[in-house]
C-alpha cells in the first residue's frame, strides 16, 4: 500500500454550473488563492482563453489545471481542476471530463436557484457516481436566499446542502470554505501504480512545436517518458517525449504520471485524430488486457456549405478550417462547389451550438466573411438498384424515382423541465414530429421528459424554441438512435425561375409546404427590390407549392436640390456600389448575404 | 483671360429656418450682412483674372441682402460676361418690387422663387411663411419688373400631399408667368426638425405617381424636361445648373459652397463667422481627382439628353459594346437607346440611382 500512499492527497474535482452562476470566476478565485496564478497574471476567466468563450460565457472546450493547496490539517493537497463544456452538443466530452474527476462542484446562484441546464450536467456527474460538493454563489446580492436555495438543493438533486459554503467569488467571501470541503468531501482517487497502464484521454490541443498535447487521467499503471504508448481504440502508437503537469499557465514538465494523477502527454503526435476523446492509453509491448469503459466514436451529425463571401477567399477559408481542425477532431470538411455560391466546403460538426461556434470563430479569428447554408443531417437512402448511400448535401439527393427507401436519423432526447412547461414542451415535440416514449417527476417540481425526435427536427432551432417555451428552464441532451424510414422531399427554391442550388433542402413531406412558404416570405423579406420583378419558387419534384414576388423597384432617385455638390451625389453612389459587393449574383437576380442567412432562422 | 466659368455665392441668411431644409443658413443674422458682403467681395477678388458667365445667388435666402448682392455685382461688373446668366433665389414675402428693379437694374435676369406649393394648408405644413397668393404676386411682380426668366420650386411628397392637391398646385405653376420649373421631391435630412418629429413624406409609391403625374403635366404646358428634377421652355433651361450636369468648372463662394476649379472639386467650412473672419475662404479638397468615368455617366444620365457614345470613346476610352452590355441588366423601358447614345426615360429617370450604378460601373 505504501506505493499508493500519494493517492490520499489528490483531489479530482470539476465545476458544474449555469451560465452566469460563476463558474469561471470561482475557478479564477481558486487559482489565485492557491497561489497558482500570481495576481499580477490575473486575468478575468483565466481558464476560457478563447475570446468566444468570455464573451458568451459558456466554456467550448474543456481544460484542466493542477494547484497545490495546503489545508488546515496540515497537509498538502494536489488539485486537479479539470473544467468542462457545458452545451448539449458536446455531452461526450462532458461525460469523458466527468470520468476523470472524482468529485464536482455544484454551483448555485443564491438568488437565482438552481436552472434546468445545471440539472441535466449534475445528474451526468451523479451517473458517473461522482461526489457533489454543492457551493452558493453570489451571496453578496441583496436578492439572495440562501436558506431557500439549499433547501431546493436538497428536494431536487436530494443531495444534502446544509453545509454548503455560502461564498462571493466576485468578492472572494469564503473561498477557502470550498477548499476545505473539496478536501473533506471528494474521495481520493483509487488506482494502482503498478498496474498496466490505463490513461483516460479527455482532451487534447495542438501545439506548433510540441504537436499534439494529450490530455489524460491515469487510471491505473504509470507512465513514464520514453515510453512507447497505444491508444486501444486507434491503434495509433507514439514515443512519450515529455509529461506532466498542467499549470495555469505553463506545463510543467516530470519524468512520470502515476495512477490517480492528471496531466499531459506529448509525443510527437501529427494529428489531433489520433488521440480521441474517451480513448484508452496504454504500454504498446505490456497493454492493458481491455480499455476503460464508455469510449465512444464522435460523428458529425449536422452539416453545413460553408463559402467564402468574396471568392478569391476560398484559400484563405482552406487553411483557416485546418488550423481549426487541428484543435477539434470532431470537425470535418471536404472541398463542395455550388452554383449559386461557387467553390466552399462541406463541413460537419457536432451540433448547432458546434456549427456556430465554428462559422463565427472562421469570422472572428479567420477574418473571413462566411455564406452558410442551411444545416442537413444525413440521410440513409436504398436506391432502387439496391445501393445504398447517405447523403449529407440537399443537392445530391436522388431523384425520387431512384429511391426505394428513404431514411433520417432519430435520437432518444431527455428533456428536463419544471412541471408547468410539460404541455408547451409536448406540443413542441408534437409539431417535431416527436413520439412520446414516457415522463417522470424527479420531484414535485421537475419532471423528464423522454421523446424519440427527428434529428432533423432538432438541429435548426429546437434549442431556441425549447427555452422560448419555457422561460429558459428547460434543458435537454440527445443521442442518435438510429435510421427509421420516412417520408421525405427535396424542396428546390427558384429565383426569377432557376433553382438556387444552395438553397435546397430535405424535409419530412409533410412539412414541405409550410416549410416553402415560410422560406418563400424570409427570402421575400431578404432580397431587395430590383429594377424588375423577381418571382420566389417553393417547388417539390418540380411542383410549385409555394410562391412570393419580390416587386420591381418603385423609386431610387436623388431629386433634391443638392447646388453643386457633386461630391455628395458621388460618395451616395459609392456607397450603392459597397452594397453590391455584399450581393450575390445569382443569374439577373441579386441576393444579399443576408438572404441565405435569414432561411436559416425560421423559428417565430 | 482664361475661358468664362460659373460662379455660384451662398448667402447664408434666412428670417426663419424651414423645418426640412438642412442648406446653411442662419435666422437672426442680419447684423453680419455688411461684413458678409465685404468678405464675399474680398475672395472675389483673389478671383479678379477669371471671368464669369454664370452668377448663381443661392440661400438661404438671398433676396433679404438684396442691397449688398447689387453692392457684390457692381465690384465684378467688368468681370461678368455680356451675355451671363445672373440668377437670384427668392422667398415670395421677402421680394418687394424695389428690390426687384433694384436688382434687374444691377445685372439680375434670372429670379428663382421657392414656391413649393400651391395650396396653403401644404406651405403650412413645410413651414413657409408665404401663402399661395402672394406667391403669385411675387412672381407677377417680377414680370412687371422686367424678368423674363423666372423659375418656380415646387415640392412633391409634401405630407398630407393628394393627387389632387398636387394638381392645384401643377395648374398653379403652369397658369403663371414662368419659363422654369425645378420639381424636387421632399427628402427628411437627418437633424432637421422634420427628421426630429419624424415627419413622413409620401412613400415610394406615391412619390412615383406624384413625379409622373407632374412631368406629364408640365409637358403639355410646353415645358421640357431636361434634367430629372427641371423643366423649362425651350431655350430657358439654367446655364449655371447646367455646368454641374456637364461636368464644367464654377467657383462657389461662401460657408457651404461647392466649387469645381483646376481639376479639383472642393467646399467651404459650414461656418459663417469663419468665413467673415478670414482674409480668404478656407476650402477642404472632397475629390482631387474628379472627371472620371464614373462621374460623367453620373451626372449625364440625370439629363434627358443622356450619354453620347462618341464622348465615352473619346474621353474615356470607354466602347459602346461595354455600355450596352451593361444595359442589358436594365429593363427596356428604363432606357432609350438610339445609335449614337442612351438616356433615361421617365419612368428611368424614377430608378436612376439603381441603372446610373450599372451604367457607370465600368
Amino acid at each position: 500500500m505504501s506505493n499508493s500512499e500519494y493517492l490520499s492527497n489528490i483531489r479530482n474535482f470539476c465545476i458544474i454550473a449555469h451560465i452566469d452562476h460563476g463558474k469561471s470566476t470561482l475557478a479564477d478565485r481558486i487559482l489565485e488563492q492557491t497561489e497558482t496564478v500570481a495576481h499580477r497574471e490575473m486575468e478575468e476567466q483565466i481558464l476560457d482563453n478563447m475570446e468566444l468563450e468570455r464573451e458568451r460565457g459558456i466554456t467550448i472546450k474543456a481544460r484542466a489545471v493542477r494547484l497545490n493547496y495546503k489545508a488546515d490539517d496540515g497537509n498538502l493537497y494536489v488539485f486537479n481542476l479539470i473544467d468542462t463544456p457545458g452545451h448539449v452538443d458536446f455531452n461526450y466530452e462532458v461525460s469523458r471530463s466527468l470520468n476523470a474527476c472524482e468529485g464536482a462542484i455544484l454551483i448555485v446562484d443564491a438568488s437565482q436557484g438552481i436552472e434546468a441546464q445545471t440539472l441535466a450536467n449534475t445528474y451526468l456527474a451523479i451517473e458517473q457516481n461522482l461526489e457533489v460538493v454543492p457551493v452558493i454563489n453570489k451571496i453578496d446580492l441583496p436578492s439572495a436566499q440562501p436558506d431557500v436555495v439549499k433547501e431546493e438543493i436538497e428536494n431536487v438533486i436530494g443531495i444534502p446542502a446544509d453545509e454548503a459554503p455560502l461564498i462571493s467569488a466576485k468578492m472572494g467571501i469564503n473561498i477557502k470554505d470550498v477548499m476545505e470541503q473539496i478536501v473533506k468531501y471528494v474521495p481520493a482517487p483509487k488506482g494502482n501504480p503498478d498496474e498496466k497502464l490505463k490513461a483516460l484521454i479527455f482532451d487534447s490541443y495542438y501545439d506548433s512545436y510540441k504537436g499534439v498535447i494529450v490530455h489524460v487521467r491515469v487510471k491505473e499503471g504509470t507512465l513514464r517518458v520514453g515510453d512507447k504508448i497505444r491508444m486501444m481504440a486507434t491503434g495509433a502508437t507514439f514515443d512519450v517525449v515529455e509529461l506532466g503537469y498542467m499549470g495555469a499557465k505553463t506545463l510543467e514538465s516530470a519524468n512520470e504520471l502515476r495512477a490517480g494523477e492528471v496531466g499531459y502527454i506529448a509525443a510527437s503526435i501529427k494529428s489531433i485524430g489520433d488521440t480521441k476523446v474517451g480513448d484508452t492509453v496504454t504500454i504498446a509491448d505490456n497493454p492493458a488486457d481491455e480499455p476503460l469503459e464508455g469510449y465512444r466514436n464522435v460523428n458529425p451529425m449536422v452539416f453545413s456549405g460553408i463559402y467564402p463571401a468574396d471568392g478569391a477567399k476560398y484559400v484563405d477559408l482552406r487553411e483557416a478550417l485546418e488550423k481549426l481542425q487541428l484543435n477539434d477532431a470532431s470537425l470535418t470538411f471536404e472541398p463542395e462547389t455550388s452554383i449559386a455560391l461557387g467553390f466552399g466546403f462541406r463541413c460537419g460538426f457536432l451540433g448547432l451550438l458546434h456549427m456556430e461556434i465554428i462559422q463565427e470563430r472562421l469570422e472572428r479569428e479567420y477574418n473571413l466573411d462566411l455564406i452558410t447554408t442551411a444545416p442537413s443531417v444525413v440521410y440513409k437512402i436504398t436506391k432502387t438498384d439496391g445501393e445504398t448511400v447517405y447523403i449529407d448535401n440537399p443537392t445530391n439527393y436522388p431523384d425520387v424515382s431512384e429511391i426505394e427507401i428513404a431514411e433520417e436519423p432519430m435520437v432518444k432526447a431527455n428533456i428536463y423541465t419544471p412541471s408547468e412547461y410539460v404541455g408547451n414542451i409536448m406540443d413542441l415535440c408534437q409539431e417535431r414530429r416527436g413520439i412520446f416514449k414516457d415522463m417522470k417527476y424527479l420531484d414535485l417540481n421537475r419532471v423528464e421528459l423522454h421523446y424519440n425526435l427527428p434529428l432533423n427536427e432538432i438541429v435548426y432551432d429546437f434549442f431556441d424554441a425549447l427555452k422560448s417555451r419555457t422561460k429558459g428552464y428547460a434543458s435537454y441532451d440527445y443521442e442518435v438512435s438510429g435510421f427509421v424510414p420516412s417520408k421525405l422531399v427535396k424542396l428546390d427554391i427558384l429565383l426569377n425561375g432557376d433553382i438556387v442550388d444552395a438553397l435546397s433542402f430535405i424535409v419530412h413531406a409533410d412539412k414541405a409546404y409550410s416549410r416553402a412558404r415560410k422560406i418563400a416570405e424570409k427570402l421575400k423579406d431578404n432580397i431587395p427590390r430590383q429594377l424588375f420583378e423577381v418571382p420566389i419558387q417553393a417547388a417539390v419534384g418540380g411542383k410549385i407549392i409555394a410562391r412570393e414576388t419580390v416587386k420591381a423597384m418603385r423609386k431610387d432617385v436623388l431629386a433634391k436640390c443638392y447646388g453643386g455638390d457633386i461630391t455628395r451625389k458621388k460618395k451616395l453612389l459609392e456607397k450603392q456600389k459597397e452594397g453590391k459587393k455584399r450581393m450575390r449574383q445569382l443569374g439577373s437576380v441579386e441576393v444579399p448575404q443576408e438572404a441565405f442567412m435569414a432561411v436559416l432562422k425560421l423559428d417565430e | 483671360m482664361n475661358k468664362p466659368t460659373g460662379l455660384y455665392i451662398h448667402i447664408p441668411f434666412c428670417k426663419s429656418k424651414c423645418p426640412y431644409c438642412d442648406f446653411y443658413s442662419l435666422a437672426n443674422a442680419d447684423e453680419y450682412k455688411k461684413e458678409y458682403k465685404k468678405a464675399v467681395i474680398r475672395n472675389l477678388d483673389y478671383y479678379s483674372d477669371i471671368t464669369f458667365d454664370t452668377v448663381y445667388f443661392g440661400g438661404g435666402t438671398p433676396i433679404l441682402l438684396w442691397r449688398e448682392i447689387c453692392g457684390i455685382l457692381d465690384s465684378i461688373g467688368d468681370r461678368i460676361t455680356n451675355n451671363a446668366e445672373i440668377t437670384i433665389e427668392a422667398n415670395p414675402c421677402s421680394t418687394d418690387f424695389n428690390a426687384l428693379c433694384s436688382l434687374k437694374q444691377s445685372g439680375v435676369n434670372r429670379i428663382s422663387f421657392g414656391l413649393q406649393s400651391g395650396v396653403d394648408d401644404e406651405l403650412k405644413a413645410l413651414g413657409r411663411r408665404h401663402s399661395s397668393k402672394s406667391g403669385l404676386e411675387a412672381v407677377l411682380a417680377a414680370e412687371k419688373a422686367g424678368f423674363k426668366n423666372v423659375s418656380a420650386d415646387i415640392m412633391l411628397g409634401i405630407p398630407f400631399q393628394t393627387e389632387k392637391s398636387l394638381k392645384e398646385s401643377l395648374s398653379y405653376l403652369t397658369d403663371m408667368p414662368i419659363s422654369h420649373i425645378s420639381a424636387y421631391m421632399l427628402k427628411i435630412e437627418p437633424g432637421t426638425p422634420f427628421a426630429q418629429k419624424m415627419v413622413a413624406p409620401a412613400n415610394d409609391e406615391q412619390m412615383s405617381e406624384f413625379y409622373l403625374k407632374a412631368v406629364s403635366h408640365f409637358q403639355q404646358n410646353g415645358y421640357f424636361q431636361y434634367e430629372i428634377s427641371n423643366f423649362s421652355l425651350k431655350g430657358y433651361e439654367s446655364r449655371h445648373n447646367l455646368k454641374y450636369w456637364n461636368c464644367e468648372e464654377y467657383i462657389g463662394i461662401g460657408p457651404s459652397a461647392h466649387s469645381y476649379y483646376n481639376g479639383k472639386r472642393f467646399s467651404v467650412d459650414r461656418n459663417l463667422h469663419g468665413f467673415i473672419g478670414s482674409p480668404l475662404q478656407e476650402t477642404i479638397v472632397t475629390d482631387d481627382n474628379p472627371g472620371g468615368y464614373d462621374e460623367w455617366a453620373m451626372l449625364k444620365l440625370r439629363l434627358s439628353e443622356g450619354i453620347d457614345f462618341k464622348t465615352a470613346k473619346s474621353r474615356y476610352n470607354i466602347g459602346k459594346e461595354q455600355i450596352l452590355s451593361r444595359c442589358r441588366l436594365i429593363p427596356k423601358e428604363y432606357l432609350e437607346i438610339t445609335d449614337t447614345g442612351i438616356r433615361l426615360t421617365t419612368k428611368g429617370f424614377l430608378v436612376s440611382n439603381a441603372i446610373i450604378g450599372i451604367i457607370s460601373d465600368i
